[in-house]
């Protein structure tokens, strides 16, 4: 019998908002198959209901992850054959965001937080004046440049325990985007970014536990840029008290 | 059963710090206790310190001792991790020279006792 006439058991999650149950759908198993192809194969041909989110199944959009056997994971570039437990695969909801129905999760919170870390760009300088030179080998820009491949998938929010035991804390992209501002020559103020980064529910909150940077499906490393954050505010504390 | 999200170095490293240090904050209180016998009941410590000779309370110290350097250890690898800007390799060489440094000085110390 060849791979491609075997059956995958599939549990699905299926309810709206925080009331649900797995549902299990047999799926024919391909040889080459991402997850994202399951979901897409079970709305198509077994229950046309199924609410799901995707958009550009190449790994750029961030919007299709997914818990794939109780893990994160950006469904599109998941391979079936990489995650299975033989033919089982339970697909749930992204953890720590409120769901709407079924796979899809409301990521407002998620994007809020983005906003209060400071996420969004504060220019010094404005589209009138020339543009300001930056150094590709300068060290803030290095430390900058490590982060900007974020495509805001939630996939570090959803593996993150802190953020499961505090509602308040910004978690881990928001702020990796801090410390990419931070780093970043052409903002306006560096020390403002920080504060933000460091009010209540911010860097500070972070208990190491690393499973942002484990499951970053773009190999970024939030985990770091978190620790810098910390180290940045020891160094801000001490040089206000010695002022 | 650790769920699979949790499945990872790093998680557990900060499960094994957690853990460790629960474990002497519930022992330390003890400790300060059969300490302060020395100044107040000299012949109950005289007592405990039989009691203490016993193989079982051996090896429950062994436990404590491993306690205190998984929580010693955890509590470098956490300064380490936080406050010096290295890359995981750089971090991991450190890490197996502090190991191999603890193992030969152990060794040394197990043969002098």
């Amino acid at each position: 019998m060849s791979k491609s006439e075997k059956t995958l058991h599939v549990s699905v999650w299926r309810g709206e908002g925080p009331q649900g149950r797995f549902e299990t759908f047999r799926v024919p198993r391909q040889d080459n198959q991402t997850v994202l192809d399951v979901v897409s194969w079970i709305q198509q041909n077994t229950d046309p209901s199924l609410s799901y989110r995707y958009a550009c199944r190449v790994g750029m959009c961030g919007s299709c992850a997914m818990m794939v056997n109780g893990q994160p994971r950006w469904t599109c570039r998941t391979h079936v054959s990489r995650v299975a437990d033989g033919d089982r695969l339970q697909i749930g909801p992204l953890r720590n965001l409120p769901v709407i129905k079924d796979l899809a999760v409301d990521m407002d919170p998620f994007f809020e937080k983005w906003i209060k870390a400071g996420g969004a760009h504060r220019p010094s300088r404005s589209r009138t004046e020339p543009i300001m030179p930056v150094s590709p080998q300068e060290p803030g820009r290095v430390e900058a440049n490590k982060a900007i491949e974020c495509i805001n998938c939630a996939v570090c929010y959803a593996a993150c325990d802190t953020v499961a035991g505090n509602p308040d804390y910004l978690g881990p992209a928001a702020l990796q985007r801090a410390w990419t501002l931070y780093n970043d020559v052409k903002i306006d103020d560096r020390q403002a970014a920080l504060d933000r980064a460091t009010a209540a529910g911010g860097c500070q909150n972070c208990h190491s536990q690393g499973s942002c940077t484990r499951f970053c499906p773009n190999e970024l490393d939030p985990l770091s840029a978190i620790a810098g954050l910390k180290r940045a505010a020891a160094a801000s504390y001490f040089k206000r008290r010695s002022e | 059963m650790i769920r699979p999200h949790r499945k990872h170095p790093l998680w557990l490293a900060y499960a094994a710090h957690r853990v460790s240090g629960l474990g002497l904050a519930l022992f330390l209180p003890a400790h300060f206790h059969v300490l302060s016998l020395a100044i107040t009941r000299p012949k109950d410590l005289d007592t405990f310190l039989s009691f203490a000779e016993a193989p079982l309370v051996k090896l429950a110290e062994f436990g404590l001792v491993f306690l205190l350097a998984i929580h010693f250890f955890g509590g470098l690898r956490l300064l380490a991790l936080e406050f010096l800007p290295w890359s995981g390799c750089q971090k991991n060489l450190a890490a197996a020279t502090v190991a191999g440094a603890f193992l030969v000085s152990g060794l040394f110390f197990l043969r002098a006792i």
